[in-house]
């Protein structure tokens, strides 16, 4: 089913991996990517006894991947393994109600969407932290992402797109539709600006990476389906799909096939970040934005590990780049430290700003007005640690254009 | 002139430290001298399966009854070195069914649960297996660590009392008015026993003609090869008649392929080592079995000599009985104090030291009653630890057992072969309970050097730690153990083992 054992052999035990490691460095207790991936993998394969709980403390940010010379899938054997053997550490009670909570993005978004003041508000206090670090061991640092009032689609389906004859597909992903609608909006005008109608797929569930994670791959595999055939539909009708997460993309195109055991092939080409599409596009040509004359503003770039895994963060760079007015500095390529829910969860908090700090200390040191990332959880890191604003490249882009 | 012994046995592979262990469990003062180490010869060259008798069924149905009493004797007494993983005999179109039919017939007479399954079952069991199968039979092989059951052996002996003397070759018989009172060693010492029975393997043969005894022995080489991951959970045999290749063996972490069978002259037995050719053979037919194997990385290739006695030297070894033979060489030849054990299987082992040992008792008046069917073996004795402990000793009781009690973690909790997580106190163990002389031997007590990598990474910081051990120099351990792994990667030298083998040799000259 999943690919991950596959390769282990041609692993040739060089450590690469282990040297970029961001848990490594920080954990004593987390044997590293090759002991948790192929090393282990051969004797999980003879007893899953052999399974290691501290696997948990991978985040799967696939830095041993872009490391290793010999294209072992590292993170995948560790992500399968989590999958296939740790089912039986699956928590009960009041932590496994929180990784339950914490992976169904989709159903509680659905829930606090109509009543966002109210969850904001409430999710905000401090007795509520309190309570939420206490009994369901989510740490108290942590801000949640705000919940919008009017979902994106609700948004959307306001907007009129009948006048294009061109058109993309859009996969807004649950934090553009519960959280940030703002983004999604960004995106939609900057289509129409480029000349391109907006779609929805036919339907959309989230992307499956929080439901991964926390051990849930069973409804992650049914909503991965989902999509796949909504944008098999898109694709076989001439739209390419574009995205605004790089996590919610890197999932879908490579998390499906490797870890899921989900055939993407049809649609794979076909979906991508809108910064690739975007700046494919104004680079030869074939669209045009009209940028403001007076933009002026210094911005840091942050490569999300899951962009550097698709090494697609050229794009994101060079769409910036291509903005006048704009200041770029591209920072060193190092963990926020998240990783999705994970440093959402009280154990992992202090690994989670360990393992950013360095990020942090670029990120305050660079003197920019605004940090870009293509990860929202990048940002939610980034954001309660530096005090600094990230933004999404699509809405620095949104700021710099004359609509 | 030393202390006379009850008993001296020659040889410290499977067959010498069974019956050192009856011996010594039956309170017989015993010594056992061996040239090498423990389990250097063919008892650390073979598949590591238990056979369930299957296999011999058809063609010699007292060995095949040998079988499934030895091995249900060893799921219980040697429950940490054996693995129930159960064994499926397949068969392929060009197969046919006839065999299978016959073959279940004679399992059942002899005693041994073969069920034919279906082939959509079979392939669900194990998705490894060709998809091409038209039959499969369930029968109960499983796998033995052979280095593991050895020790454990040694260790049950030694701890009733038996002596041990390795790296120590008998140069000769001591005969005192015909009958044989002792040996000689390289050492130059002189030890006396009032039995001496001869556990050589296929070197019992010469051994034997130093007291004017003939034993005609046939050495039938088989080579095998080693994958580095398990590809099949079960014991994996081709429903035919036994031919080369036809059975795939999960042996703890590699799958093991194997055999070829081929006469070879006695004098090669000292340095056997599989060919390209017989690489080449073997995957050819290991692919029918499995055909993933096709593109599993090989870690290395080995072979073995069989040390089958003989009637009619012209055959290829396959088709002679590899019964056990045990020799009375009073009765036999006139010469008193002198007995040989040998043929057999690494299954029937505990039975042929039961033989041998009643026979020793007989000679020197003992009533004693063989108890080794029923003690369960050093690191068996059915409490073993849960796997509720740290990962870097995991790997180590699953070797262990309850040995690992015996294993100081808490100083020596390091892991220094990373493949097989062999940690430091694993070593200061093997060290001390074995007496180990260089890393070849300390592979054979820990796996270490056993995986994927073949010791590239660690063979420095192996050699350092044992030489801190023994207060020996490094360097020369590191050479002699690349040399040896050398030996079995060669035949088997492309795609990623080559690549690791490059690796290897640039680390080792210090050139990354």
């Amino acid at each position: 089913m999943s690919t991950g054992s596959v390769n282990l052999e041609q692993c040739l035990k060089c450590n690469l991996c282990t040297l970029v490691c961001p848990m490594m460095e920080v954990n004593p207790d987390y044997p590293g990517p090759k002991k948790a991936g192929p090393d282990g993998e051969r004797y999980r394969l003879k007893d899953p006894a052999f399974f290691d709980y501290a696997l948990k403390y991978c985040l799967n940010c696939k830095r041993c991947e872009v490391a290793c010379p010999s294209d072992v899938h590292i993170g995948d054997m560790i992500q399968s393994a989590r999958i296939k053997y740790g089912s039986q550490a699956k928590k009960k009670g009041l932590r496994g109600l929180r990784d339950w909570t914490l992976a169904s993005t989709d159903l509680v978004g659905t829930v606090s969407s109509p009543v966002a003041p109210l969850v904001n508000g409430v999710l905000g206090t401090r007795p509520v932290k309190a309570v939420m670090d206490a009994v369901l061991a989510v740490d108290k640092h942590r801000t949640f992402p705000k919940y919008s009032r009017q979902k994106f689609v609700s948004w959307f389906r306001k907007q009129d797109q009948s006048a294009f004859d061109r058109f993309v597909t859009y996969f807004h992903g649950c934090y553009v539709n519960y959280n940030y609608p703002d983004l999604g909006k960004d995106f939609v005008r900057l289509m129409n600006a480029a000349g391109y109608g907006v779609h929805l797929l036919n339907k959309e569930k989230c992307c499956g990476v929080a439901l991964m994670s926390n051990g849930f791959a069973d409804k992650a595999r049914k909503q991965g389906t989902v999509n796949l055939d909504s944008m098999r539909k898109a694709v076989s009708a001439g739209e390419q799909v574009l995205t605004t997460s790089s996590t919610c993309t890197f999932t879908m195109r490579d998390e499906y096939p490797d870890v899921l055991g989900l055939d993407n092939s049809e649609i794979r080409d076909s979906l991508m970040l809108a910064t690739k599409w975007l700046y494919t596009k104004l680079s030869a040509g074939e669209i045009h934005l009209n940028f403001r004359k007076d933009f002026k503003m210094k911005v840091v770039y942050h490569t999300a590990c899951h962009m550097q895994k698709m090494g697609w963060q050229i794009y994101s760079i060079a769409l910036l780049q291509m903005i006048p007015g704009l200041d770029l500095t591209v920072l060193d390529q190092n963990c926020c430290g998240i990783a999705g829910t994970f440093g959402f969860k009280k154990e992992n908090y202090g690994y989670s700003q360990a393992i950013g700090s360095k990020l942090f200390a670029d990120v305050e040191d660079s003197g920019a007005d605004i940090v870009a990332t293509d990860c929202e959880t990048c940002k939610w890191q980034i954001e309660m640690s530096t005090g600094k604003t990230v933004l999404n490249p699509v809405e620095i882009l949104a700021k710099a254009v004359e609509f | 002139m030393q202390k006379e012994y009850d008993v001296i046995i020659i040889g410290g592979g499977i067959t010498g430290a069974a019956t050192l262990r009856d011996c010594a469990l039956r309170g017989l003062s015993s010594l056992l001298i061996e040239r090498g180490d423990i389990c250097d010869g063919a008892s650390g060259r073979n598949h590591g399966l238990l056979h369930s008798g299957a296999r011999y069924a058809v063609t010699d149905r007292e060995g095949a009854e040998e079988c499934i009493r030895e091995n249900r004797i060893l799921r219980r007494i040697a429950s940490n070195c054996v693995e129930p993983t159960e064994g499926l005999f397949i068969s392929l179109p060009e197969d046919g069914l006839d065999y299978q039919a016959n073959f279940i017939q004679k399992c059942r007479e002899a005693g041994i649960d073969a069920q034919a399954i279906d082939p959509a079952e079979a392939l669900r069991m194990e998705p490894a297996i060709n998809p091409r199968i038209i039959g499969a039979v369930k029968v109960p092989d499983a796998a033995v660590d052979p280095f593991r059951l050895v020790d454990a052996n040694i260790l049950d002996a030694r701890r009733h009392g038996a002596d041990i003397l390795k790296f120590t070759a008998v140069t000769g018989l001591v005969k005192e008015n015909g009958r044989v009172i002792g040996v000689r060693t390289s050492k130059g010492d002189v030890f006396r026993a009032r039995e001496v029975v001869l556990a050589a393997g296929i070197w019992t043969a010469g051994l034997a003609r130093e007291a004017g005894v003939n034993i005609s022995m046939m050495p039938s080489k088989g080579s095998l090869i080693i994958f580095g991951h398990r590809v099949a959970g079960h014991v994996i045999n081709r429903c035919r008649k036994p031919a080369n290749a036809d059975i795939l063996v999960p042996g703890d972490v590699v799958s093991v392929l194997g055999t070829t069978s081929d006469k070879v002259p006695i004098e090669t037995c000292d340095d056997m080592h599989a060919t390209p050719q017989e690489v080449e053979l073997l995957l050819r037919e290991g692919e029918q079995l499995v055909p993933s194997l096709a593109h599993t990385r090989i870690i290395r290739a080995y072979a073995g000599v069989r040390p089958l006695v003989v009637a009619d030297p012209a055959g290829d070894g396959r088709n002679v009985s590899r019964g056990i033979v045990l020799l009375d060489h009073e009765t036999r030849d006139g010469v008193p104090g002198l007995i040989t054990i040998t043929g057999g299987k690494l299954t029937t082992a505990r039975l042929m030291a039961e033989m041998a040992t009643d026979l020793v008792c007989e000679k020197i008046g003992s009533k004693a009653r063989c108890e080794t069917a029923a003690r369960h073996l050093p690191g068996s004795e059915g409490r073993k630890p849960r796997f509720i402990d740290p990962f870097n000793i995991r790997a180590a009781i699953g070797r262990h057992g309850e040995e690992v009690a015996r294993m100081d973690f808490d100083n020596g909790g390091e892991i220094v072969c990373e493949c097989e997580h062999v940690t430091r106190a694993e070593i200061a163990y093997a060290v001390k309970e074995f007496g180990v002389r260089n890393v070849s031997d300390l592979r054979r007590h820990t796996r270490i050097g056993m995986g994927t990598c073949q010791g590239s990474f660690c063979i420095k910081k192996v050699a350092e730690v044992l030489a801190g051990e023994l207060g020996v120099d490094p360097e020369g351990l590191v050479h002699d153990y690349l040399q040896e792994r050398w030996k079995g990667i060669t035949p088997v030298l492309w795609g990623d083992t080559l690549r690791e083998a490059e690796y290897m040799q640039k680390v080792n000259r210090n050139e990354i």
